[in-house]
């Protein structure tokens, strides 16, 4: 055969250009990529196919995005031209490590309806820039799963981290084993199996998660449906008298709009948890003054949102973060419970806890009565002298007697924070918001709600609280601007929106001026022009 | 210890004549350099090649058998110097670096070889490190072959041409005198396939031997007179002598038909993806088999002028396929064209394919069809020649809003994370500061969240680029390095030019006792013991030693306020001259590697093993993630909150957490929040310490359940499973 007859007529293909498989795996640095694909290259090669794969070593590993590619064909003696990189548009199978790895090789046209199989890992292992955000960066997932079902000819689709964590391996075993669940290679599943047991390492952990991901892929199966968090029951062991008293406050619940029922058990939980049942009482007297007012505003055509926001933000503010709390946490049993389940301790092993406290002058100031805290504040030379004093980080081993006493002692002062300082400030700063909220409910419901929402913005501790409940009072400054527009729930919820891009507040910065711009008085303009 | 081992792999480097080869394009070159008989090798790690510097220092044993000597070369610039043993010598000898910034560090070595020529083949192996995966400026190494005069190969990407490219460069370097690069592009250095071995070879003449008959030519030194004949008999001797070789071992191939209307000129690097788009117009077979003549440049310089014209005598049009820019193929051949006078044969390239970036499947495709539909429609299929409408590229959805940027960044446990955490807390307090960076891992300081650092200037040249500054100022400048950069040349060029320019800045070398962004390979002042290399050199010595008057050695970086009271100390000491903080601790990759499996061995054998782990309570952190951004270790992440008060996600630290205990230091230097504690898993603890904690653990719990007794304690119910 002379090389001439060999070459096909013109404009058609050669079938078995069709027949090369693609495959590219998209994944996170650090994900075991490598592995994955050394798997892939040596089950084709044991399936008697010619294969090729490429990747990208270096930098390009350390924790960012990476990608690795095979070809195969199967094995007829001469050498096939198999290209080194994914072309978009023309790619067989598309395996990603990690959900919007998904949604970046659908956007860089790796995933087509006609050919791909998209084999994804449903679980997020998040980006720096989805983290630094101060409220919630967190890309939506949910979007990229509805592209990725028009996008690939099949979506197989689960959260493969999970499965192999379960079997105590890593994600590129699962990964494989969906790889072979999904059928999209022609090859037997036992010569995966194979392929891992030949490879020598951790094998019978990879083949575990490799069987559970095989199985999930095969069934199709898919995540279940997360269901928003539900209000945990209103059920509590302890002394007799203590449990009739919350019984009889989990009944003062079905006076309040049903809308708002679900969030009022979660609030007054916490607010009985964080002080007492006293605490409790004065919770839902508070709320059913807001429910009255929120019914007579008309409350039931917007479904009772300022109750249940109410219900949201004044046990929040309520449960205000100071040292007590903290401590009060720190020295539970479950949570100790909580802590040897999270590093897997045995029986024969031991925990020792470390807590990284640093208290500064602010706080131990406001944890003084009343009296003495503010006596001190007007001190300078005195409150610096106590900032020397405290102000430090320490770190104190919760698992050792004294240091769990000091905690522990601290976590008992809650008896007494009604007559503290910090608690004074608190419930008057609290006072404020509601007052303004509820004076603006009869008005314009909607900025109503909003000014509860803002309460949002105050957490943390420290500077950090300092800086929250800085943003929190430039947009309820924002909002007093806006208060006579019709649109002012819109602004108000811009301005949170804000407050909550990032750390400085520079976006809250631009979102005020853009107010002022448009409420400057119009004589000052007139003035000015 | 490098980050890779290719122990296992190397055993295959033993393999004799007929024997099939399987494995990646970088243990095929060494393979090939094995038989090929050559005499030394050496070369500077960095993307894409650091895996052969790697893959040669494990096979340094089997080397050693064949007399063959390995040398992990300081710099670019010691490798291509190492070269010079060719000249004199007839030894063959081969160094590896990346292009084009380490062929910028070598240059001026390979401009002195390539003058004086060379009597033993040289090979320089460079990674061309461009396109998708790069981490450097998007430059081509070309123009470095052309300016000195070496020949610049650049291969089909597939093992068996890789192979018989050693095989070749190093017989054209011998039969012009003159030097051969060979370009590796970042995938074909990690291109899976298989080739056919031959026989090892040991060198005719080691080096040991030559060392015996030492030997001189006065003519091949670089020194006029001599210089001038250098570049006379490149021309009148090299040039034709190597085109003469380039022409009878067809070293430049031909596929498809000998006539066509039109055909296509591409680098050799570039024939898998030409032949990828032709598949898929139907214009190739599976095998590469096309109806397109096709003239593959393997020789991307010298410019074989007459295969050039010959394959366009009778075509219409000429593709010709060159990726990056400038476009040197193509403006010689418009050249070459140009002087032949009246070629009626219309040439394409830059225009039909985009000037500048990666040739992609899509690029490529688009451009194929674009100089089919524009000179040869009919072979084009029915669909191709005049579509309805512009397919693909359209209908891919956007999803720029939702996908998040990912680049690389520091991993789990990284101990320069709490060096570039305590300089943002500097920069909080004393505000924002000039501030230079280096190349390495180190780098990442200027990505999100540190955002640190607004140059980077070159290898080992971090400091120096803050030269400009060093008069100092009512803030003084800072600048960082690594300790690769640092021994590559920022000993002398950074940090003796602050000295000897009395420079006010300050300087913190980050040193991680590895070269660690390139995979972990050892440096001077390595902390391990490497059987042929002197480790152990302190960074801190060498800077005394070149003058530095103000140094300060930090030998656990995890402490942030020490950390953080040494930046602020160096930018406020009045000390006059450069004011250098060595950072020291050990990169958390290799460290992991290291001491993973002795951790498991001891737990296995009884002996005791604290395991550190950091954790978050979640019902204190509030959800501000203050933290991360102090942080963004991958192990420090988000989940969303159980419980329905909470709006925002809290910080949650997963199982790859390594201890390294950036989180509780950070948290107590900025005075963040008391969510993080650290709980130490001790495995096999002694009799005493289980009697003491037993002793805490029954008081702790009496106080517990004596607290519990008065309150309300929540039963949590099991929710029904769905």
């Amino acid at each position: 055969m002379t090389q001439m007859e060999q070459i096909l007529p013109a404009g058609q293909r050669d079938l078995r250009v069709d027949q090369i498989i693609k495959l590219a795996v998209l994944a996170v640095g650090g994900q075991g990529g490598g592995v994955l694909s050394n798997w892939i290259v040596a089950v084709a090669e044991r399936n008697g196919y010619a294969v090729q794969s490429t990747s990208v070593a270096g930098v390009a590993q350390r924790t960012g995005a990476t990608i690795y590619y095979v070809e195969m064909l199967p094995e007829s003696g001469a050498q096939p031209v198999f290209s080194l990189a994914p072309a978009e548009g023309d790619v067989d199978i598309l395996i990603a490590a990690e959900m919007m790895e998904a949604g970046r090789a659908i956007m860089r046209g790796f995933v087509t309806p006609d050919q791909t199989t998209l084999i994804a890992s449903t679980h997020r292992n998040l980006a720096t820039v989805e983290k630094v955000v101060p409220g919630s960066g967190i890309s939506d997932s949910a979007t990229v799963r509805e592209v990725a079902e028009k996008s690939a000819k099949t979506f197989i689709a689960f959260d493969m981290e999970a499965l192999a964590l379960k079997a105590g391996s890593v994600i590129s075993a699962s990964l494989f084993g969906a790889l072979a669940g999904s059928g999209a290679l022609p090859f037997e599943i036992e010569s995966y199996r194979e392929t891992i047991r030949a490879s020598g390492r951790g094998v019978e952990k990879s083949l575990a998660a490799f069987d559970l991901a095989c199985e999930a892929a095969l069934e199709r199966r898919r995540d279940p449906e997360v269901v928003p968090p539900k209000a945990r029951p209103l059920t509590a062991d302890g002394p007799a008298r203590q449990v009739k008293q919350l019984e009889a406050l989990g009944a003062r619940l079905a006076a309040l709009p049903l809308p708002a029922q679900d969030m009022a058990k979660a609030g007054l939980r916490k607010v009985v948890d964080y002080q007492d049942l006293a605490y409790g009482t004065e919770y839902l007297d508070r709320l059913d003054a807001v429910a009255a007012a929120d019914t007579a505003a008309g409350g039931a055509e917007h479904g009772f949102d300022f109750t249940l926001n109410a219900a949201k933000y004044i046990a929040n503010a309520m449960c205000y973060d100071d040292i007590l709390r903290v401590a009060d946490l720190k020295t539970r049993g479950t949570r100790f419970e909580r802590v040897a389940a999270e590093v897997s301790a045995r029986p024969e092993t031991l925990v020792q806890v470390t807590e990284f406290v640093h208290p500064g002058a602010a706080e131990f100031v406001s944890l003084m009565p009343r009296w003495l805290g503010a006596g001190i504040e007007k001190s300078p030379g005195l409150y610096k002298l106590i900032d020397r004093m405290v102000n430090k980080g320490r770190r104190m081993r919760s698992d050792r007697m004294v240091p769990f006493t000091m905690l522990y002692f601290m976590g008992g002062l809650r008896h007494w924070r009604r007559a503290l300082l910090r608690h004074s400030r608190e419930m008057a700063h609290m006072q404020v918001w509601l007052d303004t909220a509820l004076a603006r409910l009869p008005k314009d419901y909607a900025f109503a709600t909003e000014t509860l929402k803002a309460r949002r913005l105050i957490k943390g501790y420290s500077d950090t609280h300092a800086r929250g409940l800085g943003k929190f009072d430039r947009v309820m400054q924002g909002g007093a601007l806006v208060a006579a527009r019709q649109d002012a729930g819109d602004w108000m919820g811009r301005l949170i929106a804000a407050a909550l891009a990032d750390p400085k507040g520079e976006a809250l910065d631009g979102a005020l001026a853009t107010i002022r711009s448009f409420v400057t008085p119009d004589t000052e303009i007139t003035a000015r022009a | 210890m490098a980050e890779r081992s290719f122990k296992k792999e190397v055993e295959q480097l033993r393999i004799g004549a007929g024997e099939v080869f399987r494995g990646e394009g970088i243990l095929a070159i060494t393979k090939a350099l094995l038989e090929n008989g050559v005499g030394y090798v050496g070369g500077y790690q960095g993307a894409p090649i650091s895996h052969l510097m790697d893959v040669l220092a494990d096979a340094e044993e089997l080397m050693g058998e064949l007399g063959v000597r390995f040398e992990a070369n300081a710099s670019e610039a010691a490798a291509a110097a190492m070269l010079a043993a060719s000249v004199q010598y007839p030894i063959r000898g081969a160094v590896t670096f990346k292009g084009p910034v380490g062929a910028n560090v070598a240059s001026d070595a390979l401009a002195n070889l390539a003058s004086g020529g060379v009597t033993g083949g040289a090979l320089i192996i460079v990674g061309e490190d461009y396109g998708e995966g790069s981490s450097i400026m998007q430059e081509r190494s070309h123009s470095f072959a052309t300016k000195s005069q070496m020949w610049l190969l650049d291969p089909r990407p597939n093992l068996t041409s890789l192979t018989q490219t050693v095989k070749h460069g190093f017989e054209l370097s011998e039969a012009s005198n003159t030097p051969v690069m060979m370009l590796m592009r970042i995938r074909s250095c990690h291109v899976h396939g298989a080739f056919v071995a031959g026989e090892n070879r040991k060198p005719e003449l080691s080096v040991r031997d030559a060392l015996s008959n030492p030997r001189r030519d006065t003519k091949r030194i670089v020194l006029p007179p001599y210089s001038y004949m250098h570049e006379q008999e490149k021309i009148s001797q090299r040039l034709p002598a190597a085109m003469e070789y380039i022409r009878k071992n067809k070293l430049n191939e031909h596929f498809g038909p000998e006539q066509g209307k039109v055909g296509i000129v591409v680098q050799g690097g570039m024939y898998n993806g030409l032949i990828r788009a032709l598949q898929r117009l139907g214009l190739a077979d599976v095998h590469g088999e096309t109806e397109l003549p096709l003239y593959v440049m393997n020789v991307a310089y010298p410019v074989m002028e007459d295969e050039f014209l010959d394959f366009c005598a009778g075509k219409d049009a000429v593709l010709i396929v060159e990726e990056g820019q400038p476009d040197y193929l193509e403006q010689a051949f418009r050249a070459i064209l140009h002087k032949a006078g009246n070629n009626p044969v219309r040439i394409e390239g830059k225009g039909m394919l985009p000037m500048a970036g990666e040739y992609t499947g899509k690029v490529m495709l688009e451009a194929l069809e674009g100089f089919l539909r524009a000179h040869a429609a009919d072979l084009l299929p029915a669909r191709k020649r005049a579509p309805n409408r512009p397919e693909d590229a359209d209908d891919v959805p956007d999803l720029s809003k939702i996908v998040p940027i990912r680049p690389p960044g520091f991993c789990t446990g990284c101990p320069e994370r709490p060096i570039f955490a305590a300089m943002k807390l500097v920069e909080e307090e004393l505000g924002q500061h000039q501030i230079s960076c280096d190349i390495g891992c180190h780098l990442f300081s200027i990505m999100p969240p540190f955002e640190l650092g607004g140059t980077t200037m070159g290898y080992g040249l971090g400091p120096a680029s803050n030269a400009a500054f060093d008069g100092g100022g009512e803030r003084r400048p800072v600048s960082f390095v690594g300790d690769g950069g640092f021994w590559h040349n920022g000993l002398t060029s950074s940090i003796g030019n602050a000295v000897f320019n009395k420079s006010d800045g300050v300087t913190v070398i980050v040193d991680n006792y590895y070269s660690a962004a390139t995979g972990g390979q050892d440096v001077l002042s390595s902390r391990a013991s490497n059987a042929t290399k002197q480790t152990k050199n302190p960074i801190s010595k060498a800077i005394e030693g070149i003058g530095v008057k103000w140094v300060r050695q930090i030998d656990r970086t995890y402490d942030v306020g020490k950390m953080r009271a040494t930046i602020k100390e160096a930018l406020s000491t009045d000390h006059e001259g450069p004011k250098v903080i060595v950072a020291s601790s050990e990169c958390m990759l290799n460290r992991q590697r290291r001491e993973k499996p002795l951790m498991a061995q001891a737990i296995k054998e009884g002996r005791r093993v604290e395991k550190p782990k950091f954790g978050v309570d979640e019902d204190v952190c509030t959800g501000d993630h203050a933290c991360m951004r102090l942080s963004g270790c991958p192990s420090l992440t988000l989940k969303m909150p159980e419980d329905p008060l909470k709006d925002d996600p809290v910080a949650h630290i997963d199982t790859s957490c390594v201890g390294c205990g950036n989180c509780g230091e950070v948290a107590d230097e900025a005075v963040l929040c008391p969510s993080f504690y650290r709980a130490d898993l001790v495995h096999n603890p002694s009799g005493f310490e289980k009697w003491w904690a037993g002793v805490n653990s029954k008081a702790i719990g009496w106080l517990q359940r004596r607290r519990a007794a008065k309150r309300l304690t929540w039963i949590e119910t099991m929710e029904p499973a769905e």
